[in-house]
């Protein structure tokens, strides 16, 4: 079954079309890939499916929904999480507070019984620390739930914040460049991670990453985007060999000069 | 549960009657006490906007003046209507009655305002946002100026005094509570969220929006009320007790204080409170070292006094606890 699928989708800045008649889509529990060269307009299409852009024209459907007008707040609520390129966490805060935030959406009492500190709400914080213990505990951060978010080493942080998006109990998991910055062993560590997330809690994940390495391991297909067009399509094999690839990555040899 | 409400009932009546034994005192203490309380209610309010919300309001004086002058209109005139009204109650009782409703009512109509003002203005960021409920505070005194049925520029006199110690306890209390209890909740947390990064907070599915404007109504609605008891303790209104000063000040409280520290506003409340009075046997010399005195505290502690935690009883227990469990991993 097709989860998302989007069609036809533009967005422009000024008379700069970002992304251009873009058409993919992403089958359950897939994890694929977004590739292009720096500028080619991937983050805009996590930007425009999350609803932080609204797109000039086209479609994007998720389990059978249009979601290209609704708030970002909306379709989180729907079920698709996100991270960004450059972790945004709540700086300030502790990583416990942290993933509690994101349970905002699955644990809400109302304001009047949080007022009077009903025993619903009494009910509900224990159930939210709870869940937020398990999902600390999964991505290992369980030891460092008291720690200010912004003193976490840059891996933990980077791990935190797919911890909070977890945490929004998503079905669709955006990941914008989660090995950016990261050493070969923590990018092999993340590796693992998003193939044993992906298992463990059945999820779909959509997966921005210039860490060729990592792409070519995990994702089952990849989508290749130069100048906001797809310009290939494919299983990372056939992605590697495509010539189209890689002239976006290296340029063309310019052979009518030189003849 | 049922125990916890109860204790928590009798020991706000305990506080109000500590406010009516106050009256003892020498009525200048007495006068420092009820300005205090009113400035902790507006700094708290405030800093929920400003300091957890990450809203930086300016105009709280304007709040405070539209709910002031609104429960002051209503007890002049109307007033001895609704108290013979209730003619079956004792008169001290009735007007207890009215006065709350009226408070009620004033605070409830700068909420409204709150609201008003809140949603297109609320979409501005930082300094602009800052401009635009300056520009607020500044409509609400003018307005006032030219509204003759308040008197305008003479003032306005002859509200009753109703407001007395234990009145400025109460409202205190609930303010507190209202503050603490939504902090310390998940509605507090998406709040706080959006301070520390708007657009996270969103991706988090918090309707952002929805809680920007949350924090704002219901810190005009304190301010309202704060203005209320100000008014029904001087027994006199004037538009220039509202100008852009007074909200400077109310947002010099919460810096002082800690911004997103409830009790740092208390604190920085009591400080400016305080420190005017204290410093009166300076003389002329007593602005000058009151600037002094308040340069000095933001040098040394640039993030407020309380700087974003809070002081409660329960913080000795978290560290006894923290002592304990310490001592037991070591003797693993």
């Amino acid at each position: 079954m097709r989860i998302l699928e989007v069609s036809n989708l533009s967005c422009a800045f000024g008379g700069l079309m970002a992304v251009a008649n873009l058409d993919f889509y992403v089958e359950e529990k897939e994890i694929l890939g977004i590739i292009g060269p720096n500028g080619a307009g991937k983050t805009t299409v996590f930007n425009l499916i999350t609803g932080f852009y609204p797109p000039l024209r086209g479609e994007i459907i998720f389990k059978g929904k249009n979601i290209e007008r609704l708030k970002p707040y909306e379709i989180t609520r729907l079920g698709i999480a996100r991270t960004f390129q450059n972790p945004r966490l709540f700086k300030q805060l502790t990583v416990m507070d942290n993933v509690r935030i994101a349970m905002h959406k699955v644990h809400n009492v109302h304001i009047l019984d949080t007022l009077l500190r009903g025993s619903k709400f009494l009910e509900e914080e224990k159930i939210q620390e709870e869940k937020a213990r398990e999902i600390l505990e999964f991505f290992h951060l369980y030891e460092r739930r008291d720690e200010i978010a912004q003193n976490l080493p840059y891996g933990e942080q980077r791990r935190l914040e797919i911890a909070r998006a977890m945490a929004t109990n998503p079905i669709l998991l955006l990941l914008d460049e989660p090995a950016a910055g990261m050493n070969p062993y923590e990018a092999k560590e993340l590796i693992n991670l998003i193939s044993y997330i992906r298992d463990k809690f059945n999820i779909t994940i959509i997966l921005i990453e210039h860490h060729m390495e990592v792409v070519m391991e995990i994702c089952e297909r990849i989508i290749v985007l130069d100048y906001g067009m797809k310009i290939a399509e494919g299983k990372p094999e056939e992605i590697r060999n495509n010539p189209k690839v890689i002239e976006a990555y290296l340029g063309r040899e310019e052979e009518s000069v030189i003849s | 549960m049922k125990r916890n409400y109860l204790l928590l009932i009798l020991i706000i009546i305990f506080l109000v009657y500590l406010g009516r034994l106050a009256r003892g005192l020498n009525p200048y203490f007495y006068q420092i006490l009820v300005f205090w309380g009113i400035n902790s209610i507006l700094a708290m309010s405030l800093n929920l906007i400003n300091g957890f919300a990450g809203q930086f309001s300016i105009g709280h004086a304007g709040f405070m003046a539209v709910g002031g002058y609104f429960s002051s209109a209503l007890s002049v005139y109307h007033g001895e209507r609704f108290i013979s009204l209730l003619n079956f109650l004792p008169l001290n009782i009735a007007q207890i009655v009215v006065f709350f409703v009226f408070l009620l009512l004033g605070g409830l109509f700068s909420a409204i305002l709150g609201l008003i003002v809140g949603i297109p203005t609320l979409r501005l960021k930082g300094d602009y946002l800052a401009i635009a409920t300056l520009g607020f505070g500044e409509i609400v005194r003018v307005t006032i100026l030219n509204l003759d049925i308040v008197g305008g520029p003479r003032g306005f006199p002859g509200i009753p005094q109703r407001t007395d110690l234990s009145w400025v306890i109460f409202w205190f209390i609930i303010c507190l509570l209202v503050i603490r209890n939504i902090i310390f909740s998940s509605h507090g947390r998406a709040i706080i969220s959006i301070r520390e990064d708007e657009i996270a907070s969103e991706t988090m599915g918090i309707n952002t929006t929805f809680y920007k404007v949350l924090a704002f109504i219901i810190g005009a609605f304190f301010a309202g009320i704060a203005g209320g008891l100000f008014a029904h303790y001087l027994m006199m209104l004037h538009p220039s007790s509202f100008t852009f000063f007074r909200s400077v000040e109310i947002l010099l409280m919460i810096v002082l204080g800690g911004m997103g520290s409830i009790t740092g506003s208390i604190l920085g409340a009591f400080i400016l409170t305080v420190l005017p009075e204290a410093l009166r046997g300076f003389t002329y010399l007593r602005l000058v070292i009151y600037s002094i005195i308040l340069i000095g505290i933001m040098l040394l502690r640039p993030q407020g006094i309380m700087g974003g935690k809070e002081f409660s009883p329960l913080i000795i227990k978290k560290i006894y606890a923290r002592v304990k469990e310490n001592e037991n991993t070591r003797s693993k």
